[in-house]
């Protein structure tokens, strides 16, 4: 069975996903990915979809999910490079990836994985300052 | 419907008979019913290649308008109301060209007189009515063809996406949004959003001159469609008499923002990325 890469850029994992999807990659790829989120203590996942020709419910549905598991494990999840045909199919479909951010491109995405982080560490500061000595 | 030979042959000896004055009483009618809007000589060549058209075909025995002998007459004639539709000619005016040959056969007929004087009339009318009807439709074919083009030039033309600052793009729409144009719209921002890594879009309707809900359903499937790329839309340019539309007709714009005008849609844009608009002394001359 093939597998989805993971590959890690500082504080971001980055997935690239270059072949179609069947359950058991979808399945593969969750479970690989909470791995690494754990281990590596990342704090963004960016997914990037450029090479894919067709976004379906399937498709859709397995974003949600990686979004959802990284929400959960603290990590911010990114969609970047929807191809415009395939945002067009979405809207015509009446799919809205509820709950997915998304950027136009991976330095868009990294961004705004950057500046949701800075937020929440301002937050952390300004709210509670022994926070600082707590995290490394 | 064609011409036996024996017809052909009395008409090909008509038209040449008196071949000058054939051409000079054609052109004449033709020239009254334009109202002097294609100067007399240029007529005078049109109705001369019509003329040498039909007696080229005449003399190849029958004359058939749909057969292969007649290429040349159908072509004479197909290129007069081209001619005549891209000079904005009616339908009449451009058909009155060939059916003028009717009244000068009937005089000329008139004058030769003879026992299948009526005969031979009507074969010959029948005929140009045909040529009449093949003019009409090339008219028609050509006129229908410029309306295509221009409907393909309106539809690349009335579609730019222009970039107004580093990350931000604007489409200005001008004139009803129908499905088509619509799609058109839609394909090229998003693909400008892609090409230039803009994540912010406006959508200036101000030269929308009615918003209904289907024009609204488009601009919304736009937006969604960009956010899902992760890129922002704004729309502005809402008019007054729009504003009151929209709600009327409760069309919902969700958290989409929408501005007056495009100065203040740039300016939220601006603000959103951060960037001051400071005002520095004007300049004064005196």
């Amino acid at each position: 069975m093939e597998r989805v890469p993971i590959l890690k850029i500082g504080d971001i994992l980055l997935v690239s996903i270059q072949l179609d999807m069947s359950d058991q990659t979808a399945v593969a790829l969750q479970e690989d990915l909470a791995q690494r989120i754990v281990d590596t203590g990342c704090h963004g996942v960016i997914i990037d979809i450029t090479a894919l020709d067709i976004v379906d419910s399937f498709v859709g549905r397995m974003l949600s999910t990686i979004a959802s598991i990284s929400k959960v494990l603290d990590a911010e999840t990114v969609v970047v490079g929807m191809r415009p045909a395939v945002a067009i199919t979405l809207v015509e479909l009446g799919l809205s990836l509820n709950g997915i951010r998304t950027a136009l491109n991976v330095e868009r995405g990294m961004e705004l994985i950057a500046a949701a982080h800075a937020d929440e560490l301002d937050y952390q500061l300004d709210d509670e300052p022994d926070a600082e000595t707590a995290t490394p | 419907m064609a011409l036996s030979t024996e017809e052909s042959g009395r008409l090909v000896a008509l038209l040449n008979g008196q071949d000058e004055r054939v051409t000079t009483r054609w052109t004449e009618i033709v020239t009254s019913s334009l109202r002097g809007r294609l100067s007399q000589a240029e007529l005078r060549r049109q109705v001369q290649d019509l003329h040498r058209a039909i007696v080229a075909s005449g003399e190849q025995g029958t004359i058939d308008l749909s057969a292969d002998s007649a290429a040349e007459l159908r072509a004479a004639l197909s290129e007069l109301s081209r001619g005549r539709a891209r000079q904005g000619f009616s339908a009449t005016e451009t058909t009155i060209s060939v059916f003028a040959l009717k009244d000068v056969l009937a005089e000329l007929v008139q004058e030769a007189g003879g026992t299948d004087a009526l005969k031979d009339y009507v074969a010959f009318s029948k005929l140009v009515d045909e040529m009449g009807l093949f003019t009409f439709e090339s008219f028609v074919r050509t006129r229908e063809s410029l309306i295509a083009d221009q409907a393909e030039q309106l539809l690349e033309l009335s579609t730019p996406v222009v970039k107004l600052w580093e990350g931000v793009v604007a489409v200005p729409l001008v004139g009803t949004l129908d499905s088509a144009r619509a799609q058109v719209v839609m394909e090229r921002l998003l693909q400008t959003l892609v090409d230039t890594g803009s994540p912010y879009a406006i959508i200036d309707i101000t030269g929308v001159p009615a918003v209904d809900t289907q024009v609204a359903q488009h601009i919304l499937k736009t937006v969604v469609a960009a956010r899902l790329m992760g890129a922002d839309c704004i729309i502005s340019g809402i008019r007054p008499q729009i504003a009151q539309t929209i709600v009327a007709l409760g069309i919902e714009f969700g958290d989409i923002a929408t501005k007056a005008s495009l100065a203040d849609a740039l300016r939220h844009v601006l603000r959103l990325n951060g960037v001051e608009t400071a005002r520095r002394q004007p300049r004064r001359d005196i």
